[in-house]
Parts: C-alpha cells; structure tokens; sequence
C-alpha cells in the first residue's frame, strides 16, 4: 500500500473550529462531519484505498468556492477537490486532515452556443449530460470515458480522459477551450474561453491533467462536434492477441484512423457477454470492435479495407453492423466491461499503461505469463488504436494477501510498458496508485521541473497533496539556483 | 556579444548554466526567420540552436516522429509525405509577412505555437506535441510527455513549452503526432458574400457533418490578390470551405455541402492546395507600401463585427477570415496605425468580444513600444511570472520577448 502524508496534528486538533469557520461560509447541509456521512466520500473507484476525510464540505456558488479555499489557505488547512468520485487512480482518495470539497451541485449547463459550437457547463454536470445537451442539433461531445453517464466534466478536466473515440477526436485537453478556476488563494481566473489558443503562457493547457493539485474547476467550456453523417461497427475475432495487435498496426499503418478502435480478451468478452449479450464471438482469443464514420461511400471503403487487414492478420470472423441500434449493442458490451468484469470476481484493480502499438502483441503475451507467476487472473480490454491498455487484474480484498499480490502484479505491467518504450497512464491519471512509479519514466530533475509549476499555483501545498508526485516538494528549495560558478565549462565551443 | 552555437543537448546545457550563473541574458534563434515576431529583446549573447538538428526515430506506423528542433521544416515534411503522412496542424510559412529568409525550423514553430487553416479542426501545434527534452533556466536538462499518442503521465508540460517562445526552456528535442494524409482535397468558393453572411455561411458548413478542414472569408481586395485564378479572377468576395479525404468522400460532401449552402465554384486539389497554403502565409494582405499586421483571435461569431469595429477605427483596414472567424487578420498603413500600431484602437475593437489581439509584423521600434501580445488578467499575468520563475528564475531565457519582465 502506498502511504498518504502524516496527518498534520495541529489542524486535527482544530477540527470543530474548522468545521465551524466552513459552516459560517456554506450554511445548512453542505458542511458534512458525521462520521456515518463522512465514510461516504471515503474513496473514489480506486477501492482499494479508503480514507475518510476530516470534513466535506459541497458548495453550492463559486463565492462559496473562493471563500473555503481562501480560509482553508489561510488556515493551512488541505483541499481535495471531487467530482463525481470514479477516479481509478485515487485522484479523489480523501485526506484525514483535509477538506474533501465536492463540487456535485455545480450541475448545470451554462449555455449552448451553437454558432461557436461550444457548451459553457458547472463542473459537475456530467459527461453525457453535456452531449445530451447538444444531441438535438446534431452536435456531441467527443471525449466519452465508458463512465460517462456518471463522471463529472470537471473530473475529466483534472484527469485529461479519454474514451473509445479519442483515437480520432482527441482527450479531453483538445477539446476543452476554456476553464474558470478557483486557486487556493482564493482567485477566480479565466483561462481560455470561446476563442482559438492563448495569448502568453498555455495555463489552460497546463491546467488540464493536473488532477485538482492547481486549483478547483468552477465552469467549463467545451467544444462540441457534429456528429459523422453514419458510422459502423465491426466485430472482428482473431485466434490470438497477437494476430489483433498486427491487425491495430497495419489499419493505422495503411493510414486508416478509425472513430474507435478496441480489443477485449477472451476473459473480457465471456464477462462482458454474460452481462450485455452483444452476441460478441465467445471462440475467439481476442475480439476487435473497430468503429468507421463518415459519409455512406467512404464507411463503404472504408469498412472493406479493414476487413482485408484483418484477414491477412488472421482474422477468423467479421461482423458488420447493419443498424444503428447494432452499432450501440457492439459497443454496449465494451462500454460495460469493467462492471461486467467486477461480477466475475469480487475485486479488480485496473491498470492503464500506453505502448508502442507495435508491442501490443507482445506485451499481451507477458502478461498472460505473469498471471501465473503472481497467482492472479487479468482480463485485457482496451483502447487498442492508441496503444492503451487496462489490464484488469482480478483479486479478493478478503483473501489475504491477494491486494498486494494484485498491487505487484500491477506494477510489474506499468513497468514492462515503460520498458518497451511507453507510458505508466494513458488517461487514468497518477494519482496515489502510479504515485511510486513516477520515477520509472522520470528523473529527479524532471519531476522537479513539474513541481515548480505546482509552486507557482500552490506554494503552500495545499491542493491534494499525496499525489502524482513521489514525494511533497518544498517550493523554496526547488526556486533555489544552484550556481556551480562562472567559468565557460568548453572554452573549445565554436563562437563567432 | 558572442553566438554559442552547441552542437547537442549536452553542450546546450552547459551553455545556459554558465549564462544563469553569470546572470547573462540569451537570445535563443535557430536561424532566425521569427526573429521580428515578439517583442524586441536586448540580450548580450545569441544562443544558436540550429546544429541540433537531425530526426531521432520516425516510425510511421506509430504516427510518432522525434526530431531535434533544429530540423528544417521542409525537410520534416517531405520525410513525411514520403510516407503519406504530415504535420496535421500544417505550420504556416510567415517568411515574407515577417521580411525574413532562411528556413523554418519545428523547434520555432512548436515554441511560437503556429498552426495554419486546418487548426480550425485538428488542432494547433501545442495538441501534436506529445514530449520533448529541454535545458531550463537552472541549466538543467529535463523531459516531459512520452514518446507514444497517448499520455497523461504527469502535468502536461507540452502545453505550456508550446507557445513560450523560448521563455521557459531551450527545447533540444521534440516528438510529435503525424496524421495520415488526405488522398485528395478540393474547395468550394463561394461568391459575393458579405462578412456577416460569410461568417454565417462558414458556421453553418463547420455545424454540418461533412467534416469542413477549413473555412476562410477574403473581401474583395484581398481575394484579388490571390494568385489563384478561381479566387482572384471574380472582382468579388470569395468564401472557402476545404474538404479533404478519399476522393468518393469528398465529391459526396462537397455535394452535400452546396446543397446546404448555394452553388459555388469548385478549386481541385492543386488549386486548393495553393490557395490555403496563401492563407496560412497571409499573402492576401502583403499589398505594397508599409504595413502593420495584426492577428485578432476573437469569438469566432464575432469576427465580423470586430473587423466592422476596425474599419470604423482606421481608413486603412484591410481584413480576412480563417478559421471560421476565430482567426482575423488584420492590416493597417503603418502611418495611420502611428507609435503604437494601432494597438489601442485594435485592443478597444476586440475588448468585449472575448480573445486577443496580437501585432504579428511591425517595425522593432513599434514593437519595442507597444505590448505585442494582449495584456493579461491582472491574477493571469501574475501567475504566468511566477511560472517563468519556475523555470528560469534568473531571467535569462529570451527575456523580454513575450512581455516586459517575462
Ligand atoms: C467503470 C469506469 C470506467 C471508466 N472509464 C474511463 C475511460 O474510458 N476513460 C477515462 O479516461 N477514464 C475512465 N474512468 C476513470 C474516471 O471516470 C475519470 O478519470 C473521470 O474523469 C473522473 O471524473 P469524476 O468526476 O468521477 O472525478 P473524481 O473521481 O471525483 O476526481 C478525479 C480527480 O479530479 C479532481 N477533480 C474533480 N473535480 C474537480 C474540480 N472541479 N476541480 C479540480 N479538480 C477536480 C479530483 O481531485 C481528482 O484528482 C472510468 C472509471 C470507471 C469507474
Ligand atoms: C541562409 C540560411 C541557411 C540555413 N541553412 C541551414 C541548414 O542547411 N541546416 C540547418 O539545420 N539550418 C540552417 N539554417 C538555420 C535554419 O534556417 C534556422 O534553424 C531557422 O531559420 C530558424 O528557425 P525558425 O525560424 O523556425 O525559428 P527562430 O526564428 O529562430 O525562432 C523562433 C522562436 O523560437 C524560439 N526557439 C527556436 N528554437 C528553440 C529551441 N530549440 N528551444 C526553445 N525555443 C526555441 C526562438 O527563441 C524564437 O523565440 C539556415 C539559416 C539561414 C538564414
């Protein structure tokens, strides 16, 4: 397990005052300390970690936003923002000494702007709910994490998600325009807004995947697509994970960009077919759903070059769907896998590593090897066309022993993925879970250089610290300037 | 004043932390061909970045290549048009705009974050950055992002790189997205549209599903200076919208999209190539006689009335579209604009209309007078030294170049 920062005595042993100061800023119901009440924010969808937190308080104005965070600053007092709680990676994961600030009531869409195509929306609406908005002018959202009907636009923003269509739209920060945010002094700045790019620094970009360490989200605003004229679902079974890798390889290769593009193993499929009934091919080792859009005549050709792909990689069954209400149950069965998995095993603990496509295969094969070396199963279901993957490992939190087998078993995948030249989390975020990894893929330096940025925000630390970072940074020591003396090291350099 | 011109990262870095612990202000060039955009610096030393040069690993099945900055643009891009691939933000060619000659490098366009006409839909430069390694202010070599499409490992540093002007840190090596080039391209012009009802029109084409990769409106003066025949030859405004993709595809939406909005004349791929790559290099407005030039990104709903706001405020404007509004391009007669370049009336047009206002190309001393890039935010600008700080804290780092003290 890894550990969260000692609880700072001090603020403990002001908790009534505290809680009384957050009442006199948001009355009534929005200040929670029952312990019973509290246990409800205890974790986030990273269950294997709990922590209930000193006080959750649920703001209903930006006013009352700025305000606890300009006493919880004042007070020294921790802040970790929450949206709707899904983060996989403990983003969420409360402090015992902190403010748990949840931002549920921000619920409602600002504007619709369909001359700009964008969507001006509180930061807890949800994902759907923004694409629900726009639906009737032929318009959506295109970032859609399979938890959309439940996590909150602001989360997205702190977490840079993704979903089966990024491949081809893009994560969150490509299509997020602009941000309201609260900084924990208690500023409320715009970054952003209905215009292209940034004049001066790209605070936005550099807000957005911050994982609520900069400041608390206040509103959004999102741009909105038309949706393709049709698109179609293939359903594509190959006799093993390595052939479906190819198969990713060659579709992107020949320069195809699909909507979507996923592979579930055989493991996930059986879950997700017993749950769904997709009529997915249970035969197969590993099944690739592959989605086409655009006009009639280019799906066409487009549908039929894919198929001749998969072929020569060995597909052994293709199925196109010839309805809309077919395309949506192809993906019903993938959109679902996670919970469809969750009902074949007590407990699961979902990795998100990115790799060369190329490896995929490979990658693939090393796992299933490792299942046997750490006791456990894992189900594979994931973005394939952008080479992430989320290896689901299966556990039971009552068997003991089994967390930390899963816990290793994790991080020996996000290790083989860095190795092979790829990433520890493709959209899930650090967090507490990825927290200990970070050195795998950076150096001392570079984690320092991110830090400052959090410095220039957060002096104090204040925002969701125990996250993303190994260990707390004190922003005098990074700001100090090592000078190592004024001699040119390599007189030798050509100067002119 | 000397020129350092290090040959890799290693010599790079030693170089700036010999300038932070002098405290000797650099400026970082690759040849030089932005040189007159920014603010004007007075720096003692030039670090010359163009010998890193090179491309790392191009794996086109991956759509990943890694370069270092220094790499031409144009050698960047045959590479990948030899494997059907290109940079889909499709980096303007600002050479004549600016006066300047040379080659373009993607180290400068990454840190001036430049894109053209299919910004609009693709995306900016910042979005194909997916990691790079760099030399800080401290003279510290760090790296962030990865070398894969998908990423969100850490803060996304990218972002933040792309657009800094080489404020933050000397880039040493950068890894980008390429996207599949389309088979083919064509345009539909349409004519006699005025700015509002362009703008109108072109909104109407981006809220279609037939996928529209670029949307630009030229008044009449400046499509007659177009050296496409198609858009020139007509003494009339010109609307443009951009389809591009499998041949079957695009003629069905170029169909589908006059049906939607009126007939048009139709440019084919030469023709469409040349007119966009004119717009993204803003050859309608480089007229004769002196001139001050003027990037407005505004609502894009209210281009037109901004660019009305601008008529009103100098006899002199000239003005285009691209990007279905977001993007105004502005001209001014450099006497009409005065000291300051018109920057006071230009920032009164746009305030209110949500964006900014940036002085592309000026003279130094109009530059060096005037902030070239909107002011910000009181709290926004404040935040934004304390992130210089962050990185270069001795300043040393293209100081002065987006704004005074940054
Ligand atoms: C079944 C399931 C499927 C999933 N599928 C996907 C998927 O396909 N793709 C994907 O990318 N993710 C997926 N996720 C992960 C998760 O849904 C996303 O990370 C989501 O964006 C989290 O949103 P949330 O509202 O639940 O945020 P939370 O879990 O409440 O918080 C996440 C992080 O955001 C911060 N935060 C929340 N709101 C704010 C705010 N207003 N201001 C500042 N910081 C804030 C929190 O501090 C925390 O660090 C899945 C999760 C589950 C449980
Ligand atoms: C006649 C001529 C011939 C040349 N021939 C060659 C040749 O054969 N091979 C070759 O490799 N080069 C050659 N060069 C140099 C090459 O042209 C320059 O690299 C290029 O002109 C400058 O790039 P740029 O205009 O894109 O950026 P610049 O105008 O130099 O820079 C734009 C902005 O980006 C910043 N910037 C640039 N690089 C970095 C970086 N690495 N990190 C952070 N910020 C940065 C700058 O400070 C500036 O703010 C030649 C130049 C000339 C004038």
């Amino acid at each position: 397990m890894i550990a969260m920062p000692e609880p700072d005595r001090a603020v403990l042993a002001r908790r009534a005052e505290i809680v009384a100061a957050l009442r006199t800023i948001v009355p009534g119901e929005g200040v929670i300390d029952r312990a019973a009440e509290l246990s409800a924010f205890e974790c986030d969808g990273l269950t294997a970690y709990r922590q209930p937190p000193m006080v959750a308080v649920l703001p209903g104005t930006t006013a009352q936003v700025v305000e606890v965070l300009r006493y919880c600053a004042m007070n020294g007092v921790k802040v970790v923002p929450r949206g709707a709680g899904t983060s996989l990676s403990g983003g969420a994961l409360p402090l015992a000494d902190g403010v748990l600030l949840g931002m549920g009531k921000f619920n409602r869409i600002r504007e619709v702007d369909v001359a700009n195509r964008c969507v001006v929306a509180e930061p807890g609406v949800t994902n759907l709910a923004i694409t629900q908005a726009v639906e009737g002018l032929g318009l959506y959202y295109a970032p859609d994490p399979s938890s959309q009907i439940a996590c909150t636009i602001g989360g997205n923003v702190a977490e840079n998600s993704g979903g089966v269509h990024c491949l081809k739209y893009g994560l969150t920060t490509n299509n997020v325009i602009g941000v309201e945010l609260a900084t924990i002094e208690g500023e409320l700045l715009r970054f952003g807004g209905k215009h292209f790019d940034a004049s001066g620094y790209d605070l936005l970009g550099a807000i957005i995947g911050s994982e609520g360490m900069l400041g608390v989200v206040t509103e959004v605003t999102v741009r909105v697509l038309p949706k393709p004229p049709g698109a179609r679902a293939l359903l594509i079974g190959f006799a093993s994970v390595e052939g479906a890798g190819a198969c990713v390889a060659g579709v992107i290769g020949a320069g195809v960009i699909p909507g979507g593009m996923e592979i579930m193993d055989k493991l996930a499929v059986e879950a997700a077919e017993a749950f769904v009934h997709a009529g997915y091919p249970l035969d197969a080792a590993a099944l690739m759903i592959v989605e086409l859009d655009g006009c009639e005549a280019e799906v066409d050709a487009l549908v039929a070059e894919v198929e001749a792909i998969a072929l020569e990689n060995g597909a052994t069954s293709c199925r196109s769907s010839r309805s809309e209400r077919e395309r949506l149950l192809f993906w019903a069965g993938r959109k679902a896998a996670f919970p469809a998995v969750g009902r074949i095993s007590p407990d699961y603990y979902c990795m998100d590593g990115t790799i060369p496509r190329r490896e995929i295969g490979r990658v693939l094969r090393r796992i299933e090897a490792m299942e046997g070396e750490y006791g456990l199963r894992c189900a594979n279901v994931f973005h394939a066309g952008d080479g992430n993957l989320h290896p689901l490992v299966l556990y039971d939190a009552n068997k003991p022993g089994e967390l930390d087998r899963a816990e290793a078993f994790g991080s020996a995948i996000l290790r083989l993925c860095v190795d092979v030249g790829g990433v520890l989390t493709g959209e899930h975020g650090v967090g507490v879970e990825k927290r200990d990894l970070m050195d795998t893929m950076f150096t001392e330096i570079d984690l320092a250089q991110q830090q400052r940025l959090k410095c220039a925000f957060d002096a104090g630390g204040l925002l969701n610290p125990g996250k993303v970072f190994p260990q707390l940074c004190r922003c005098a020591e990074l700001g100090r300037m090592h000078v190592s003396g004024g001699a040119l090291p390599f007189p030798d350099l050509p100067r002119f | 004043m000397s020129t350092f011109t290090p040959s890799d990262a290693r010599e790079t870095a030693e170089t700036v932390a010999w300038a932070a612990a002098e405290g000797r202000a650099l400026e970082i060039v690759a040849g030089g061909t932005k040189r007159g955009l920014g603010r004007p610096m007075t720096t003692e030393h030039v670090l010359d970045v163009s010998r890193l040069a090179g491309v790392v690993t191009y794996e086109p099945a991956e759509l990943v290549l890694t370069v270092r900055p220094g790499e031409r643009l144009a050698a960047i891009a045959a590479a990948l048009e030899a494997e059907g691939q290109m940079l889909a933000f499709e980096p303007p060619d600002w050479r004549q705009l600016l006066g300047s000659s040379g080659e373009q490098t993607l180290g400068g366009i990454v840190a001036c974050n430049l894109s053209g006409p299919r910004r609009l839909r693709a995306g900016a430069a910042r979005d194909f950055v997916l990691g790079f390694s760099a030399v800080n202010g401290f003279g510290e070599t760090w790296k962030a992002g990865g070398k894969v499409v998908k990423n969100v490992t850490g803060y996304d540093m990218a972002k933040l790189q792309a657009g800094a002007y080489g404020t933050l840190s000397v880039l040493t090596e950068i890894t980008v997205k390429t996207t599949p080039r389309p088979a083919t391209s064509c345009t539909l012009a349409l004519a006699g549209l005025d700015d509002e009802a362009a703008i109108a029109a072109l909104a109407r084409g981006l809220n279609s599903p037939f996928e529209v990769t670029g949307a630009a409106h030229l008044p009449a003066r400046s499509a007659r200076r177009s050296g496409v025949g198609a858009v020139a030859g007509g003494a009339a405004a010109v609307t443009l919208l951009r389809l591009e993709g499998p041949p079957a595809s695009v003629a069905w939406r170029a169909d589908a999209l006059e049906a939607l909005l009126g007939r048009a004349v139709r440019l084919g791929d030469a023709e469409t190539r040349a007119v966009w790559r004119e717009l993204g290099a803003v050859a309608p407005l480089l007229g004769p006689g002196r001139r001050v030039v003027w990037r407005l990104c505004p609502t894009p709903s209210r281009a037109a009335s901004l660019a009305g706001a601008c008529r009103a405020a100098f006899d002199s404007a000239e003005v285009f579209y691209d990007w279905g509004g977001g993007l105004v391009w502005l001209a001014l007669d450099q006497a009409e604009a005065a000291d300051d370049g018109g920057a006071a009336r230009v920032r009164a047009a746009i305030a209110g209309m949500g964006g900014h206002a940036t002085l592309i190309a000026a003279p130094d001393s109009i530059r060096a007078a005037t902030p070239v890039f909107q002011p910000e935010e009181r709290g926004v600008a404040l935040l934004g030294a304390r992130v210089k700080r962050g990185f270069d804290p001795r300043a040393i780092l293209n100081p002065g170049r987006l704004r005074e003290g940054l």
